[in-house]
């Protein structure tokens, strides 16, 4: 279970940061929303791997799971959504008042914020003809 | 156990609920998020007089024991950070009722809950809630920021909310190593089991402290990455600006809290961990903060770089490593929040009295209220600049004081003066082409500032005058403030002391991994 666990959270950290680091603003949102799986991931891992022992009191059984890092995890869990909501809406609007989906605001290549209202590319053409 | 701590996290937060049924009714918002802030300010003083006594002050949440439930913790640090952002709140609230608040909804709810943010997190004794504080005053500072729209916000907030989405998520994986390795989340608490962990796991702790100091480092804006600060805080608000000011002092918070208290001083696995890196790395921030304050193309980029240098100083004081470099530190701190509030506020007056050209650094029309505006940015700047019988000076000359018996005196002498002079080029450059550099005519769209307008900036530079009238008893406070971070031991007995087993103890075998 640690090899299988360690090893997903590696590939799905990897495939985060190739994301983070594209310059599109979908594919950030995309990769911070993939590092936040694998960061949850690996809070819960932190309180140890056990199978079918439970966080709360219970008279039967013996041995616990830790469940500090599953409170945690909630916690993550739900900031997470909320700022993955805040920065899909934030792109958006960028997208929508910069006319360009770069993280930048516009297109590389395509000189400075001042040239901002001269015509589109033709790549950017594209993207709204589809 | 007096319930005065909890209250400037709470106060803020009720406020802010309250304001959000508000809505639209801008007249009831101001009094009430007005009120409320005046309030925070009376707190902030009764708090930072009852941490002046000396005692650490704790407040349980709930009632559950301290390693086990959340704790709050007042010692002499955050009662004057606590102060510190109640002052420059209320100045940056009435300068944003002048005006800045009608442009959106829910100014006042979002300014509210960044306040709450801002205290959780100086207050806090636990690291989880260290992370949920500054997702609280993130997310408030993102909507802040993008308040009012526009385009250049927006490019900005884009850069700004992921760099700082990623800085949490760092933060997220040191506190769960920490945590995974030590059991425990309480920061006194890991303060004594780091010092007494296993042999094997010191690699591990060491990456995830550095790990937490690359994201303090995000905050704070220290030297590889402070390349968003610029942009973000130059295209946000005036108002919000000068918010912001208090914001990279929480970085700054944190690398102190996180140095004296959980890397244990002088001793302890985690000892040096920052000394190695923290210096050069201040020394570059000091540098490139000045030569960017050089290059800036308009007032309020200047001041970002101003703002981005201070926080090389304070560090470089901070990393000379004696008590009264550390005390020297937190009074440049103060000086440097109150003044770089101030002018950020002033800036965007003077974009206001020169019409559609704002405050970009070239020849322009006539300035409104052009001799008043003139002399405050004067004043300002030699404050900033720390020119004699200032606060800047003072804070200043304690830090090379201080410096006098560090092996790399010359080198620490001859930056703190460099980026000084620089400083003072550029702030020269900014107001002779400002004031003097200007045609006959008033623009069409200037307007000149009201005296609300005037009264925050008032109050701001009149606190860092306060500073120099009070400099001997303030220097005694920033000196037992030092002095009670160098005594980390106090801190821990008054989180933990209480419980009758705080011995460390090993995890369980089978929780081992």
């Amino acid at each position: 279970m640690e090899l299988l666990l360690a090893s997903a959270l590696g590939i799905v950290t990897a495939c985060a940061v190739y994301l983070m680091l594209r310059g599109r603003t979908f594919s950030v949102v995309l990769g911070l929303s993939l590092l936040g799986y694998a960061i949850n991931l690996f809070i819960f891992a932190m309180g140890r791997l056990t199978s079918g022992k439970p966080p709360v009191i219970d008279q039967a059984v013996s041995s616990y799971a830790d469940p500090i890092p599953q409170a945690l995890v909630l916690t993550a869990i739900v900031i997470g959504f909320g700022m993955t909501g805040f920065i899909v809406e934030l792109a958006l609007r960028a997208r929508n008042d910069t006319k360009s989906d770069h993280v930048d605001g516009e297109e590389p290549g395509k000189g400075s914020s001042s040239e901002s209202d001269q015509e589109p590319s033709a790549k950017h053409k594209e993207e709204q003809g589809s | 156990m007096s319930h005065l701590l909890v209250l400037p996290i709470v106060l803020p937060a009720l406020t802010a609920a309250l304001l959000l049924l508000m809505g639209r009714q801008l007249a009831i918002s101001r009094v009430i998020s007005f009120v409320a802030s005046a309030l925070l300010l009376l707190i902030g003083i009764q708090l930072f007089q009852d941490a002046n006594s000396g005692a650490i002050q704790t407040y349980v949440l709930g009632d559950w024991a301290a390693p086990f439930g959340i704790v709050l913790v007042l010692d002499r640090l955050s009662g004057l950070m606590v102060l510190l952002t109640s002052i420059v709140a209320i100045a940056a609230l009435f300068y944003a009722m002048q005006g800045w608040d009608q442009r959106g909804k829910y100014f006042h709810a979002l300014f509210q809950f960044q306040l709450m943010g801002i205290n959780g997190a100086f207050l806090t004794g636990d690291l989880f809630n260290l992370f949920v504080f500054f997702e609280v005053l993130l997310i408030a500072s993102y909507c802040l920021l993008v308040y009012g729209f526009g385009e250049r916000r927006l490019r900005a907030a884009v850069h700004y909310v992921v760099i700082n989405l990623t800085g949490s998520a760092l933060f997220l994986i040191g506190v769960s190593i920490l945590y995974g390795l030590t059991g425990t989340l309480n920061m006194a608490q890991l303060a004594e089991r780091i010092a007494s962990s296993a042999a094997d796991d010191i690699a591990l702790i060491r990456s995830a402290s550095l790990l937490l100091i690359a994201v303090f480092g995000i905050k704070a804006a220290l030297f590889p990455l402070y390349f968003w600060l610029p942009n973000a805080y130059s295209s946000a608000s005036a108002p919000v600006a000068a918010l912001f000011a208090i914001m990279t002092k929480i970085g700054i918070y944190a690398i102190f809290r996180f140095n004296s208290l959980i890397f244990g001083g002088s001793e302890g696995v985690t000892a040096d961990i920052t000394s190695p890196w923290l210096m050069p790395v201040a020394m570059l921030t000091l540098i490139l903060g000045g030569l960017g304050a050089l290059a800036a193309k308009r007032l309020l980029e200047l001041i970002a770089y101003l703002t981005v240098a201070s926080v090389g100083m304070i560090l470089m004081a901070y990393s000379i490593g004696n008590q009264a470099s550390f005390s020297g530190a937190l009074f440049y701190m103060v000086h440097s929040t109150l003044i770089s509030a101030a002018l950020f506020l002033l800036a965007e007056m003077i974009g206001q009295a020169r019409g559609s050209i704002e405050e970009k650094l070239q020849t322009g029309p006539l300035m409104k209220q052009g001799v008043a505006l003139g002399i405050a940015v004067l004043i300002a700047g030699a404050i900033a600049i720390g020119l004699p019988l200032s606060s800047g000076f003072l804070a200043k000359l304690m830090i090379l004081q201080s410096a006098t018996l560090n092996p790399h005196m010359p080198l620490i002498w001859t930056l703190i003066l460099l980026a000084s002079f620089i400083g003072l080029i550029g702030l020269s450059r900014a107001g002779s082409t400002l004031f003097w550099k200007t045609s006959h005519v008033y623009a069409a769209d200037a307007h000149s500032p009201s005296f609300g307008q005037w009264l925050p900036i008032l109050f701001l530079l009149g606190a860092s005058l306060l500073m120099v009238v009070y400099a001997a008893p303030l220097k005694q406070i920033t000196d037992q403030t030092a002095a009670q971070m160098k005594a980390p031991q106090r801190y821990i007995e008054a989180v933990v002391g209480q419980t009758a087993d705080r011995a460390p103890r090993a995890l369980p075998r089978e929780l081992r991994p």
